[in-house]
């Protein structure tokens, strides 16, 4: 049992810390970067790739680093902190990952190989029109002629749908389940439209548009994609606690500036009492996150989605408590997009949404509540 | 970041688990498990079986019981002792004089106390909250004023948990009324056969006598029971409230407790909002625990972790709603709490349990307290 980085995780930690800094320590560079299309920066995206990160989760011989669940974990939480809008979460955990998971020796090298290198954008082109975050399709259809395959339906909202060079679509197959396809967009009608937290989004309509089965043809990826989503929550759990570690530490230091009836806001018990609160909340969030990345280290697919759930909930908790407190604890201030301290909590909103939130998580542990006497994280398994 | 024990924890795990599981005496951990109040004998035996063994005190300095273990196997030795249904030594002895004495006390009052302290052949009480010092400890009243080769001291002390077990009660007391009220406290051990010393039972919401009034009148104490410098009894009691990293939340009993609720809730199991109560407490639960590992694996020897609040916070929050949730699930057979019936004995303990736990947010520093120490310590603010 064993809670603490290493030196190179450190170190990793450090750098990327140090390349975001320069990016969005000024908090006035994301505001610009979210400004314009695509919403984020090509430079740091690029720099992102020059440091190694976008290829951290994927094999050498695909073009990546190879690296572990802790890793890619330590590179989320940074992009939290500073709410650094490259689409790393989407393009790189769970498009990439679908890829990395599913394709043949081919497409990971050519299409991981391109993402690592900071050369191509992926989207998983996934939620439909009443979707909630299951790992199966419904309004896309794929079609099959001879070795053809051709999709039809919307997809949206598909996450820098518009700016990506390649898609991975998920779709309905004829045969029954869910596979999954690469898809260029070239030529695509593609709605694009900013979200709420600073992001980019679309709307996709395919029509009898040409695709690339991912892996092997008519394959039904259902588990592949609930897998690929458990390690996306799980990821998306830390980018959440970067930005509630500043969005807290952000609230704390105005607490103690910010003078009213003549004295500093802190002098407020019933102000302070609501930021101990804030820490408690983001400290349980911290280590059950922290286990869920270890539980994922293992491989089990059915402990990993157990851990996931789990985190995502108590993330969830955390994450509205956090970026709903940050905000009245400012007071007005706080309402406005000039500070910060609002777009940490619509970004804690937009990852809370992005693979299901607490309630959601809550129905699915519910459901098998009764399989286990109570919990032990220090069960061998 | 490892999630797995070691193999000498694992194994030393194994090793408590079983001999709290097989070596001790089965009634005890029977009445336990079942929520019975436990009589002075049984206290007194759980803590010698403990104390013959050499589970009694493993915190303490080896010369005197203690075992050299790391807090994570400390951890573990407290977990498993709960797990089991095995009342924790008295905290009295185990926790707070015993360590005040080891760290403040002459070899003399060492040697003269710790042995007897281990085996509970002394019974402590705690003299420290007064009827208008509770939260406010420093401004107790109770005076002691040197005569000769004696204290005299005069005043009330109150909330003396199982008070009227003790045979002897470490007691702060104001030996210097001049001077800041912090540093005019001293700390005297006053046997409670002296004449003047007199404990008054106080009857609690649940119907029982767990706590007293002790009152002293003209009590000649002889001047080498003071502990340690005179006037420097505060120190000595932040010492020992903030002595503890360890066992701070009551996790294995409260994961017990929720456990045995799943086992005892039958059919409500089929209600929803009842799943979803237990998948709530279970993941507070478990964030709870994995910081506390989080805290006991990163805190070698060194001060209290400013964490140990979050924990105390926390842990009695949940405690008390696991309480909550038992007493719902007897419904309305909780009325029959008051002797032998046809309703289940869990169900006629659920209401005392529930009222008695209210305690739990209260002592030990009120979760207000705790609050404050996050903000302050913690926070900054």
């Amino acid at each position: 049992m064993d809670f603490t980085y290493d030196d190179e995780q450190e170190a990793l930690r450090d750098a990327t810390r140090g390349l975001l800094k320069k990016a969005y320590g000024d908090y006035e560079e994301r505001r610009k970067a979210v400004a314009e299309d695509p919403g984020f920066s090509e430079k740091v995206w690029g720099q992102l790739a020059e440091m190694g990160l976008l290829g951290l989760p994927f094999a050498e011989d695909d073009g990546g680093v190879g690296a572990g669940p802790v890793e890619i974990g330590i590179v989320a939480h940074e992009l939290g902190r500073v709410l650094a809008p490259e689409p790393y979460l989407t393009s790189v955990v769970l498009a990439g990952g679908l890829v990395s998971a599913a394709g043949t020796p081919e497409q990971r090298q050519e299409v991981l190989g391109a993402l690592s290198a900071g050369e191509s954008v992926l989207a998983f082109a996934h939620d439909e029109e009443g979707s909630r975050w299951a790992p199966t399709a419904t309004a896309v259809t794929a079609a099959q002629d001879g070795d053809a395959w051709t999709l039809s339906g919307v997809k949206e909202p598909v996450p820098h749908g518009a700016r990506a060079d390649v898609l991975v679509v998920s779709a309905a197959l004829p045969d029954g389940g869910t596979g999954l396809f690469l898809v260029d967009p070239t030529g695509l009608e593609r709605t694009a439209y900013p979200t709420y937290d600073g992001g980019r989004a679309a709307r996709i309509a395919f029509d009898a548009t040409a695709a690339t089965p991912l892996g092997t043809p008519g394959q039904d990826l259902e588990a592949t994609i609930a897998t690929i989503q458990d390690i996306g929550r799980i990821m998306a759990g830390h980018e959440a606690l970067g930005a509630m570690e500043v969005a807290l530490a952000t609230t704390t230091s105005y607490l103690t500036s910010r003078k009213q009836f003549g004295v500093t806001l802190n002098t407020f018990q019933a102000l302070t009492f609501r930021a101990a609160d804030m820490y408690v909340s983001l400290e349980l969030a911290s280590s059950l996150v922290q286990w869920a990345t270890m539980v994922l280290g293992t491989g089990d697919p059915a402990r990993a989605a157990d851990a996931a759930a789990r985190a995502a909930l108590q993330v969830s908790r955390a994450a509205r408590h956090v970026g709903q407190e940050a905000i009245q604890l400012h007071g007005g201030i706080a309402m406005t997009a000039e500070y910060s301290v609002g777009s940490y909590a619509a970004r804690l909103s937009a990852l809370d949404h992005l693979l299901g939130d607490g309630q959601h998580q809550l129905s699915v542990l519910a459901a098998r509540v009764e399989e286990h006497p109570g919990l032990d994280p220090l069960a061998t398994a | 970041m490892q999630l797995e024990l070691s193999p000498e924890d694992q194994a030393f795990r194994e090793e408590m688990r079983e001999f709290f599981t097989t070596k001790f005496p089965q009634e005890i951990r029977d009445a336990v498990i079942a929520g019975r109040e436990l009589t002075k004998d049984q206290i007194v035996e759980s803590q010698q079986v403990l104390n013959a063994a050499g589970l009694a005190v493993p915190h303490w300095p080896e010369e005197y019981g203690g075992r050299g273990w790391s807090d994570l196997q400390r951890h573990l030795w407290n977990d498993e002792m709960q797990a089991a249904g095995v009342p924790l030594p008295l905290a009295f002895n185990a926790n707070m004089i015993g360590p005040v004495l080891a760290h403040f006390a002459s070899k003399e009052i060492k040697d003269r106390f710790l042995p007897p302290t281990a085996n509970l052949d002394i019974w402590w009480s705690q003299g420290f909250s007064e009827p208008d010092a509770g939260s406010d400890l420093a401004s107790l009243r109770t005076t002691a004023v040197r005569d000769g080769d004696d204290f005299v001291v005069n005043g009330q002390k109150t909330w003396t948990t199982l008070g009227q077990y003790g045979d002897w009660i470490f007691t702060l007391v104001r030996t210097d009324p001049e001077v800041k009220k912090q540093a005019g406290i001293s700390m005297l051990l006053i046997d409670m056969t002296l004449p003047g010393v007199e404990v008054r039972p106080i009857e609690l919401i649940d119907g029982g006598f767990e706590v007293n009034e002790v009152w002293f009148t003209d009590v000649r104490v002889p001047a080498d029971l003071l502990v340690g410098e005179l006037n420097g009894g505060w120190t000595i009691a932040k010492f020992l409230l903030g002595n503890e990293r360890v066992g701070v939340a009551p996790i294995g009993t409260t994961k017990r407790v929720l456990a045995q609720a799943k086992q005892l809730a039958g059919r409500q199991l089929e209600d929803p909002f009842t799943r979803a109560r237990f998948v709530e407490l279970e993941n507070e639960l478990l964030a709870l625990e994995l910081t506390a590992l989080r805290v006991v694996a990163h805190s070698e020897g060194g001060e209290p972790h400013p964490a140990s609040s979050l924990l105390k916070l926390k842990g009695t929050e949940i405690q008390q709603a696991v309480s909550e949730l038992v007493l719902d699930l007897a419904g309305p057979a909780g009325l029959a709490s008051g002797g032998d019936s046809g309703v289940p004995e869990w169900a006629r303990h659920a209401a005392p349990t529930y009222l008695n736990l209210r305690k739990a947010s209260i002592y030990g520093g009120s979760n207000e307290i705790q609050r404050q120490i996050i903000a302050k310590t913690i926070l900054g603010l």
